[in-house]
C-alpha cells in the first residue's frame, strides 16, 4: 500500500502545486508595487486626491496579496531541504548564497518598509511615505534578481565544477549570477509582472466605468494599464523571442517540444495546434504553416530546427504539457497586444472610456496574466526536465529519503489549505475591489496608529465577550 | 576564485551568525507567536484588536528571520540542512502551514464580519500555537539526536516524536507566551495592560518548571552532556548560567508586580539568551546531533565566502532598518484599525 506512493512523483506535483500558487502573487505585486510608486508620485508631484483615493484602495489589496505571497513564500525556502534534500546537499554551495543574499538584500527590506507603507501614514512625513514605497518596489525587483537568476542557473548552470559525490563547487560567481539565460528570464519575468498587474488594473477600471461609478479613478486605472497594453505587451512579444532564441542555443530540447518537432528538418513548419504523443513520437492533427518555425527561431526559411528524437527517451520532458502551456501563453499575449491597439485606436477617437463591448473585453482579460505566467512557467520548468540541474542533475535521483504516503499527506494538507486560505483572500480582494476607491472613509484611511501615547476610550475594552 | 579561507575561520563564523540569526528569529517572532497564543484568552474584542496592532507592522519583518535561518543554514551548512529537513520533515510542514494560518489572519480578520471574523481569530490562535508547539518539537528532537548514515537522514518518519519532544513543545508555548505578554505590557495599557500582566505572572510559572525539567532532562539523557556540565572545574565556570536564569526569573516576577513596564520584556529576552547558551554548550560541536559537526557539515570555503562578505555589508544595515521601524512604531498601540 505505503509503496503506491512514489515519493519522487508526489514531491514533484507538491513543488509544482506550491510554487505555481506562490508565483501569483509576487507576479501580482512587483507590478502592484511599481505602480503604486508611480500613484504616490504623481499624487505629492500634482496633489490630485484622485491619485491618493486609487493608492490608498490598491494598497489594501497589495497588503492582502504581500500576506499570501509571504507565507507561501515562507514554505518554499523549506521545501528544497524537506523534498529535495540530496540536491540541497550537492548544488548548495552554488544556489545556498544566491539565496542568502535574496534574504539580506530583499526580504528584510521589503518587511521592514512594508509596514511603514501600510501603518505609516501619521508617523512619517509624505516623502518618506513616498520613499517607503519606492523601497518596497525595489525590493521586489531584487527579490526577483536573486530568485531568477537562481532558477536560470538550474537551467543554463556555468561557473562551477564537479567535486566528489557529486557535490558541485562555485568556481566563478559573475558566471554563476549572470548565466546565458538570466538576463532574458529576468526581463521576461518582471514584464510579465507588470503585464499582469495592468490587466488585473485595467479590468477593474473597465468594471467601474461599465458600472459607471468611480469614473474618475477608474479612468486612471483603465488608462495607465492601456499604457502598458499598448507600449509594452510588444516588447514583451519581442523579449520572449529572445528568451526563445536563448533557450534554442543552450535548451534545444525544450524548444523542440515547444513546437511540437520530432524528426530534425530543414524549413520546420510552424504547427499552430495538435497532439504531441509521446509514444508515438510524433504531433497528430496538427494545422501547420510552413517553414515559420524554422524562420521564428533560426531567421532563416530553411533553417535546421533540432527533433526530439535527437535526443534519447528518456531525456525527452513531457511535451503535450509544453507544447500547450506554450500555446495557452503566447497566445494570451497576443490578445494583449491586441487589446493594446485597440485601445489606441479606441483613444484617437477619443471612446477609450465610453465603448461598452471594449469595457466587458478588458474585464474579461482581467485574470490573463497570470494565467500567461503560469503557462510560461510550466513551459520553462517542465521543459526542462528531466532534468534538476540542466544537465547535471537528474530530478528523479535528487529527492529527499521520506517516504511517500509522507509526502502524500503533506501535498494533500497544502492543497487543502492554499485552496481555503488563498480562496479566503481572493474573496476579501474582490470584496476590497466592490468597495472601491474613496468611499473609504477619512477616518478609516488616515488615523492608524497616532503619536504615542494614545489614550483609547478605556470603557470600550470592557464587556466584550470571549473569541 | 576568492576565499577567506586563510583568514577567518570561516565554519565558526557561519556558526555563529546562525546561532544568531535563529535567536532573533525567536526572539522577534517569539513575542508575536506568543501574542497569537494569548489571543483568545483576552477580556474583550477590542483588547484583542490593540494586540493584533501591536505585533501587525513587525509579524513579517520577525518572520524574515526564519528565513534567513533556513535560507542561512541551506547556504553555509547544506548538509545540515539536506539531514535535517527530512528528518523533521512532518513537524516542519506543520510549523509553515501554522505560520500559513496565522499569517494571512493579519489581513483578513480585519476584513471579515461576524462568523468569518472569528473564525479567523482562531486561525490566528491555533495557527500561532500549532507554529509555536512544532518549532518545539523540532528542538526536542533535534537535542535527542538524528540518525545519519553517509550524507543523509536514515531514521524513521516518527523519530521526531516522542514524549520528550512534546514536552519542549509545551515548554516553547509557555516560553513564547511570555515574551507576548510581557510585548503587551509594553505596547499597550489600561484594561489590556493590566491582563497582559497578570498572564505574564502565571505564565512565568509555567517556564520556570518547563525550563528547569527540560535543562535537568538533557543530562540525564546524554552522558556527555551530563560529563560536561557536573564535571570539575566546568561546574564552576558554567554556574553562572542557571544563577542568572534563577535571578532574572526573580527579577520579573518582581518587576510584574512593581508595575514595571520595560524590564519584564527585556529580562524574558534575558531568560531566553541563557536558556540559549546552555543548549549551545550542550550541544557543542554538533549541527546534527551527535553525528555531523558544523565543521564537517560547512559549505565549501567559496560559498561560505562570499556571503560572508554580502551578510558583512547588509547584517548592518538590516538591523538599521530594522530598529528603524521598531522606532517609527514605537509607544502604545491603539485598537481601530491601521489603515
Amino acid at each position: 500500500m505505503i509503496e503506491k506512493f512514489d515519493p519522487v512523483l508526489l514531491s514533484r506535483i507538491q513543488f509544482a502545486f506550491t510554487i505555481s500558487f506562490h508565483i501569483i502573487f509576487p507576479a501580482f505585486t512587483i507590478g502592484l508595487a511599481s505602480w503604486l510608486a508611480v500613484l504616490e508620485w504623481r499624487w505629492l508631484k500634482t496633489g490630485n486626491t484622485v491619485y491618493e483615493d486609487v493608492y490608498r484602495m490598491w494598497v489594501k489589496i497589495f497588503a492582502v496579496t504581500f500576506g499570501m505571497g509571504v507565507v507561501s513564500g515562507v514554505v518554499m525556502s523549506f521545501q528544497f531541504g524537506t523534498n529535495w534534500s540530496v540536491f540541497s546537499d550537492r548544488a548548495g554551495n552554488v544556489l545556498g548564497p544566491l539565496l542568502g543574499y535574496e534574504v539580506l538584500t530583499a526580504f528584510f527590506l521589503e518587511a521592514s518598509f512594508l509596514g511603514v507603507m501600510l501603518f505609516g501614514w501619521n508617523r512619517v512625513s509624505p516623502k518618506m511615505h513616498f520613499a517607503a514605497t519606492v523601497i518596497v518596489a525595489l525590493g521586489t525587483l531584487i527579490s526577483a534578481f536573486w530568485i531568477l537568476s537562481a532558477n536560470s542557473w538550474m537551467q543554463t548552470p556555468q561557473g562551477y565544477r564537479v567535486g566528489t559525490e557529486g557535490l558541485l563547487y562555485p568556481t566563478d560567481w559573475i558566471k554563476i549570477i549572470f548565466n546565458p539565460s538570466f538576463p532574458y528570464r529576468f526581463l521576461h519575468m518582471v514584464t510579465a509582472s507588470y503585464l499582469t498587474t495592468a490587466f488585473v488594473v485595467g479590468g477593474i477600471g473597465a468594471y467601474y466605468l461599465l458600472r459607471n461609478r468611480h469614473v474618475k479613478h477608474a479612468r486612471v486605472m483603465l488608462g495607465m494599464a492601456m499604457i502598458m497594453a499598448i507600449f509594452v505587451a510588444p516588447i514583451q512579444a519581442g523579449m520572449g523571442d529572445l528568451h526563445g532564441l536563448n533557450t534554442l542555443k543552450h535548451q534545444p530540447a525544450k524548444v523542440a517540444a515547444m513546437e511540437g518537432i520530432w524528426d530534425t528538418e530543414h524549413g520546420a513548419a510552424l504547427k499552430l495546434f495538435g497532439w504531441p504523443d509521446q509514444e508515438e513520437e510524433k504531433t497528430k492533427y496538427a494545422i501547420e504553416i510552413p517553414k515559420l518555425s524554422s524562420l521564428i527561431l533560426t531567421h532563416d526559411l530553411n533553417g535546421e530546427v533540432k527533433g526530439l528524437k535527437e535526443w534519447p527517451k528518456d531525456e525527452r520532458p513531457p511535451v503535450a504539457w509544453v507544447f500547450w502551456s506554450f500555446r495557452a501563453m503566447v497566445g494570451i499575449g497576443v490578445l494583449m497586444i491586441i487589446t493594446g491597439v485597440t485601445a489606441a485606436i479606441l483613444f484617437l477617437r477619443k471612446q477609450l472610456f465610453t465603448k461598452r463591448w471594449f469595457q466587458l473585453w478588458c474585464m474579461a482579460m482581467t485574470p490573463s496574466g497570470f494565467v500567461a505566467v503560469l503557462a510560461g512557467w510550466f513551459v520553462t520548468e517542465i521543459g526542462r526536465q528531466p532534468y534538476i540541474v540542466y544537465g547535471v542533475m537528474r530530478t528523479a535521483e535528487t529527492v529527499s529519503p521520506v517516504m511517500g504516503s509522507q509526502v502524500a499527506l503533506s501535498l494533500l494538507a497544502f492543497i487543502f489549505s492554499y485552496v481555503f486560505v488563498f480562496g479566503a483572500g481572493s474573496y476579501y480582494i474582490l470584496r476590497l475591489i466592490g468597495k472601491g476607491p474613496g468611499v473609504l472613509e477619512k477616518a478609516y484611511g488616515t488615523h492608524g496608529v497616532k503619536e504615542p501615547p494614545i489614550l483609547t476610550d478605556l470603557t470600550s475594552e470592557t464587556g466584550g465577550k470571549h473569541v | 576564485m576568492f576565499s577567506l579561507e586563510s583568514f577567518v575561520d570561516l565554519p565558526l563564523i557561519w556558526y555563529g551568525l546562525i546561532a544568531t540569526a535563529i535567536f532573533l528569529y525567536v526572539l522577534l517572532d517569539g513575542f508575536d507567536l506568543g501574542v497569537g497564543i494569548l489571543f483568545p484568552f483576552a477580556p474583550s474584542d477590542s483588547c484583542r484588536n490593540r494586540m493584533m496592532n501591536s505585533i501587525a507592522p513587525f509579524w513579517d519583518g520577525n518572520e524574515t528571520w526564519l528565513v534567513l535561518g533556513g535560507g542561512g543554514l541551506f547556504a553555509a551548512f547544506p548538509l545540515a540542512y539536506a539531514i535535517l529537513m527530512p528528518a523533521l520533515y512532518m513537524p516542519v510542514i506543520l510549523m509553515l502551514l501554522g505560520l500559513i494560518f496565522r499569517g494571512v489572519a493579519f489581513e483578513f480578520r480585519f476584513k471579515a464580519t461576524g462568523k468569518s471574523r472569528k473564525f479567523w481569530e482562531y486561525s490566528f490562535h491555533f495557527g500561532s500555537l500549532a507554529a509555536t508547539f512544532m518549532q518545539g518539537m523540532v528542538l526536542g528532537a533535534f537535542v535527542q539526536g538524528v540518525k545519519v548514515q553517509g550524507r543523509s537522514f536514515a531514521g524513521g518518519a516518527f523519530d521526531w516524536l516522542n514524549a520528550y519532544s512534546v514536552m519542549v513543545g509545551m515548554a516553547l508555548v509557555f516560553g513564547y507566551a511570555l515574551l507576548g505578554a510581557t510585548w503587551l505590557i509594553i505596547k499597550t495599557d489600561g484594561i489590556t495592560q493590566d491582563w497582559a500582566r497578570k498572564c505574564a505572572g502565571y505564565v512565568l510559572g509555567y517556564v520556570g518548571i518547563f525550563l528547569g525539567l527540560v535543562s535537568l532532562s538533557m543530562p540525564m539523557m546524554n552522558t556527555d552532556v551530563k560529563a560536561l556540565w557536573f564535571s570539575l572545574p566546568n561546574i564552576f565556570y558554567l554556574l553562572p548560567i542557571p544563577v542568572s536564569t534563577f535571578v532574572m526569573f526573580v527579577m520579573i516576577w518582581r518587576g510584574l508586580h512593581k508595575g514595571k513596564e520595560y524590564l519584564p520584556f527585556f529580562l524574558s529576552i534575558g531568560v531566553f539568551l541563557t536558556g540559549y547558551l546552555g543548549l549551545g554548550i550542550s550541544l557543542w560541536p554538533w549541527l546534527v546531533p551527535f553525528n555531523v559537526s558544523f565543521r564537517q557539515a560547512a559549505a565549501a570555503p567559496e560559498s561560505q565566502s562570499f556571503l560572508l562578505v554580502g551578510t558583512a555589508v547588509m547584517l548592518p544595515l538590516v538591523l538599521g532598518y530594522v530598529a528603524y521601524s521598531y522606532y517609527v512604531f514605537r509607544g502604545k498601540t491603539s485598537d481601530e484599525a491601521l489603515y
